[in-house]
Formats: C-alpha cells, structure tokens, sequence
C-alpha cells in the first residue's frame, strides 16, 4: 500500500517534470522534480501507466489542466494567469466528481520555516477557497503546506523561487493510482 | 569556608553527581582577574589548562581528556586562549601541592587550571580541579565531584563552567545539550530526523526515523521531552516526545496543522500555531488539564510564539501590519504591540532566558541577518549576515547564539548546498561553525544541567 503510493508520488513526479520542460525549454533548472525519479524519457519504460493518460488522474490533471499555480513574494493573492488555471481544475474537478484533491502549498526559501509554514497554509487555502467559490464541494479538497522544505526548482535563484511560490493540487482519490 | 553543595541536579539513576568546593589556599581573589565579556575576543585570556593528575594509565588517559574538552570547551567561548600543553614545563604531580606560578608566568598564562582524577574504591570518578590566578599566586575557585567513571566529560563541561563563570562573572554554558534537525540526503530531498548532542557536539544521537518530515524540536525546561513538528500521514501536526523512551503523542486534536511548538518556562505549557482556512493563529495548552487557550484571532499570520522568561509575556511574528513584523503581548494575549519598526522583515523571535533581549531574523534586500533588540523595541543590533541565516536560539546564560545558515552551491540543481549549525556571542564576535555530523538546522539550546538518562557514553 505504502509503496504503491510512493510509485504514485514519483510518477506524478516525472510528469509533472516532463510538463515543465515542455513549457519552459529557456529554463532547464526547473524541471528538477522532488521525485527524482529521473528524466522524462525514461519514464515510459519504468512504468506503462505513463504513456496512456487515464481522464480523472493525476496525469490528466497535470498534462490537460494544469496541477500548479504561482504566486509574488510573500503574497497569496491569485493572479489571472493562477484563476485560470484553477478554473480549469474546476471544470475538470466537476467532470470527475468522484476525484477528490489535496492543495500543497510552497514557499521558496526567502522566508523563515515557521513564516513559509503559515504562508504556504494560506497560499493552499486560496486556491481551495477559489475552487470551493466555483462550486467545488469543500470536502473533496484537503489542504497542506510544506513551507520551503518541498522546493520543485533547487536553483538558488529567481528563476527556482518563482517556480517554488506555489499551491499544487493532488488528485488523492483511488482513481489516482 | 564550609563545605558548600551547589544548587541540587536533578540526578538520574545512572547519575549521582555530587560537587563540593575545594578549601581555598587563600581567601578568593576579588576580581583580581576578570574578563569583560561584553569586550569580545579581541584580547582573550591566555589560560594554561594541564592534564589532570592520576596515578594509573587509566585515570591519567582520563585525566587528560577532562582537560582536553575543558581547553576545547573555554577556546570555543572567545573569551580564553588556551595555551599548547606542549609550552607546560611543570608536570601534573609537580603542582599536587601548589604550582610553581613563576613557570606559568614565564609562558604568559594568566590562569591556570590544575586537576586530579581517581578511582574511589567503591568504584566511583572522583575529580577536583583548582583555578589559579598566576599574578597574585592564589586560588581563584576549586571543587571536587563524583560520579561514574563514564560521565567523564559532563565532569569537564562542570570544570569549564565553574572556570567561565570565576573569570567572567557569568554563568557558563557548557553543561547544556543542543537538539536540532539532522539532514541527509540530496538538497531539496532531504530526509530529516531530530538529533540531540552535547553542546560542544559530543554524544550525538538520533531520536526519530527519517521516514516522516520532522522539524523544529524544542527542549521542554527539565530536558525530559521535547516537542517538534512531524507530517505523519499528510497530517502535519506538533509531537510531544519523552526523550528517555521514545514514546511520542500527537499535542491536542485540532482541526488544522499546528507548528512552531515551544514549551513555557516551567513546563507546564506548549505554546504553539494552528493554520485553519488560511489564517494562523497562536495557541497554548495546558499539559495537564490539555484545556486548549486561543491567544491570538486574526486574519493574519500569528506565529513563532515564544514566552518571556518568567513566563508573563509571549513575542511572536505577524504579519497584521502588512509585512512579517515582532510583537509582543501579555500571556493571555492581551495589549499586542509592535516592537520592530525598522526597515526588512522580522521574523523567529526568540526571548534570551535574561529576558533583556529578543533574537530574530531579519530579511532585508534579500539579505539574510541574525540580530537582537530589547523587548521596548529599542538597542537593536546585527550578529551575523549572510545569504540565509535564520533560526537563532539562546545559550543557558544569555550570552550566546546559535543558528542555522545555508550556504547556497553553486550547481544549477543547487548541488553543494549546505545547511550547518553557526554560534556567535552576544558580543557579535567570535562567529564559528559547530561541528554537527551531518548537515543540520532548526537548532533548539537547552537549559543548563539537568538529566541525560542516557549519558554515559562518555567517549
């Protein structure tokens, strides 16, 4: 069960990589992901589910709506680019009702622990509440903040703190796996 | 001069540590050699520390590391130069009555620290030691202790403390433990465990796993427990732990995370933040009774709660006014005010346990700083900078902090990235690493003495 869960986690890890080397090519740092699970070309020949996306999983999610939205220094506000992205997740969230979400929240390291703690809380809480607002029932969301301890970029740099200040949703239902 | 037991330890089962002070061969000198601590360590005291005399290989091996880790120990403070034993002419068994203070004279020693150690034949470490002031040929300061023989070193770090405290006026710090967070692994993967060592880095060990996320463990007063911020099952809550045996529980049944715990000055609380719907809020709960008191109830950011020594006040970080600021409010979270009004933000306050200054972090042009400030907001002064300082927790005596730094490497996946342990005095002189091993943050100091119930390692 454990492991099973941990392979969930590093293949979300590689997609979300690879989705991210796609967008940015100009930006190889950022497509450092915490899975470690390697490059985005091995990812087809260490498990199969990679290549055939199926609609309502995490992989659905991160290639065909978008998993992540970012946001300014210190801040939690949403911007246009970030409500877009988060009524993409509601309209997806509502064609698979059954998918519940958990919404990590991410600080990049230019605040203390205990602050980013807080901070990534309420970076979590606004996209929840955002999604909760476009009809999204509450209970399917959770939330959690990992403050700075979970960096997606490990540049030390604005390029990597840019790509870290954010709130990333995670498809937690069983449909997932 | 009678026979004069210092305040009583808090003795463990394995530790029965007993001092008595030394007849004196003068009356004590009054502040005939005295540091100024407050001075730094522009001028520090050149101090000869000879090996402890002993009359079996046994007791002289550990006679000389008593001294070793008394050298180590005074040469970490800034304030003592220890001089080379090499330099010594006169031998341990030469100075059993009374040195020959000319021969210390002559290689510029201004103290010097003489010692024995011994078996007792019941078994036990019997060690006194002797601090002499080599100008006006008379004993500063002399005690003797007994214990078993593997509490060898806490004996030392009693020796260094007796000796900083003759010549400083202070209390010492050197029988105090450090609990921080060891980290291991690649940068931005790190597994993480909670660690406690002693403070000059001996007898580390490690109290968790690194399976779960952990961070942020803070000594209860008595060293008996520590509580700390563990993510178990996506549920990140704070733990209390009993150090001797391991044995954890989740603090309260709160509805949202809780982090940043600390425990009150006499225990009997944890003093801690809960995020729910996006704000966070500051709580404290009564150990006993755990009847749950909300202190703070904003919007904002309230966290990083810390009480003042006797208890009566709590300093935290908030962000009510618009950016991460230090306030300070009564214990039952009445009349919150500002304290820090300067330029950058100010963050983990951290009050010293002489209750005249708080330590924070200040992030300021993306410049990292380690500073303190008097609880009326005024005295503020910087100890450190650099690219990410943060974390600062007080040395028992109020004289000392210690903090993490990260010192960014230089790959473009942030490879050679190094988290460490720093101190630095109150003084800002006397910047240093502390020997950890394994990169390590999240330092917490302890109070001075107490039990370690699983001292005894003694190597």
């Amino acid at each position: 069960m454990r492991l099973n869960r941990s392979l969930g986690l590093k293949l979300i890890g590689v997609a979300a990589a690879a989705l991210m080397l796609a967008a940015c090519a100009t930006t190889p740092k950022s497509t450092a992901s915490a899975s470690g699970a390697g490059t985005a070309q091995a990812a087809p020949s260490t498990h199969p589910m990679a290549s055939a996306i199926i609609p309502g999983s995490e992989a659905d999610l991160v290639k065909n709506v978008g998993d992540r939205v970012f946001f300014a220094f210190n801040k939690s506000s949403l911007s246009p680019t970030a409500r877009a992205t988060l009524q993409r997740q509601a309209a997806w969230l509502k064609a698979h009702p059954q998918v519940t979400i958990r919404i990590e929240g991410n600080c990049d390291e230019r605040g203390t622990q205990e602050y980013n703690l807080a901070l990534g809380n309420r970076r979590a809480h606004a996209a929840k509440a955002y999604l909760v607002n476009l009809g999204i029932a509450s209970s399917r969301i959770t939330t959690i903040s990992y403050g700075k301890e979970r960096p997606v970029a490990l540049g030390h740099n604005e390029a990597a703190w840019a790509q870290n200040r954010n709130a990333i949703s995670v498809v937690t239902s069983a449909s997932s796996s | 001069m009678t026979f004069r037991r210092p305040t009583p330890w808090p003795l463990g089962v394995f530790l029965a540590l007993l001092a008595f002070a030394l007849f004196a061969a003068a009356a004590p000198a009054e502040a005939a050699l005295q540091i100024n601590i407050n001075r730094g360590s522009l001028n520090p005291m050149p101090i000869a520390i000879s090996n402890f005399d002993a009359t079996t290989p046994a007791m002289t091996e550990t006679g000389a590391n008593i001294a070793s880790v008394v050298r180590n120990d005074l040469g970490s403070s800034g304030l003592f130069r220890p001089i080379a034993p090499a330099a010594f002419v006169q031998t341990p068994a030469a100075m059993r009555v009374t040195p020959n203070f000319g021969d210390w004279r002559a290689i510029n020693a201004q103290a010097l620290v003489t010692g024995l150690a011994e078996m007792t034949p019941d078994g036990r470490l019997h060690v006194e030691f002797r601090l002499w002031d080599i100008y006006s040929n008379q004993q500063l300061v002399g005690f003797q202790y007994f214990t078993t023989p593997e509490n060898w070193r806490r004996i030392a770090h009693l020796v260094s403390d007796a000796i900083y405290k003759a010549l400083t006026g202070e209390e010492g710090y050197f029988d105090s433990r450090i609990a921080y967070v060891a980290e291991t692994g690649p940068y931005g993967r790190r597994a993480t465990r909670i660690a406690i060592m002693d403070e000059d880095g001996a007898n580390n060990r490690y109290l968790t796993g690194d399976r779960h996320l952990v961070l942020t463990p803070r000594f209860s007063p008595n060293q008996q427990e520590i509580t700390y911020l563990a993510y178990i099952n996506n549920r990140p809550r704070v733990y209390l732990m009993n150090v001797a045996t391991g044995q954890r529980e989740v603090l309260g049944d709160f509805p949202g995370m809780t982090f940043a715990p600390r425990f009150s000055p006499n225990g009997n609380r944890v003093i801690m933040s809960m995020s729910l719907q996006g704000e966070t809020n500051i709580y404290t709960m009564d150990l006993r009774t755990r009847a749950i008191t909300r202190l703070t109830d904003d919007a904002a950011i309230d966290t990083s709660p810390c009480y003042s020594p006797h208890g009566n006040h709590i300093v935290f970080t908030s962000d009510r006014g618009g950016s991460p600021q230090i306030y300070i409010m009564n214990a039952d979270g009445s009349n919150p005010h500002r304290i820090t009004f300067s330029e950058g933000d100010y963050e983990t306050p951290a009050w010293s346990p002489k209750g005249n200054w708080i330590a924070f972090t200040k992030i300021y042009h993306g410049t990292f700083y380690i500073g303190v400030i008097h609880p009326d907001g005024s005295g503020e002064r910087l100890l450190s900078e650099s690219f990410l300082d943060e974390g600062p927790t007080w040395a028992p005596n109020g004289q000392v902090i210690m903090f993490w730094r990260e010192t960014p490497g230089s790959g473009p996946q942030g490879q050679g990235t190094h988290v460490r342990l720093w101190s630095v005095n109150l003084s800002g002189y006397n910047l240093r690493q502390v020997v950890t091993p394994t990169d390590a943050e999240d330092p917490d100091w302890s109070s001075l003495g107490s039990v370690n119930t699983s001292a005894g390692s003694g190597g």
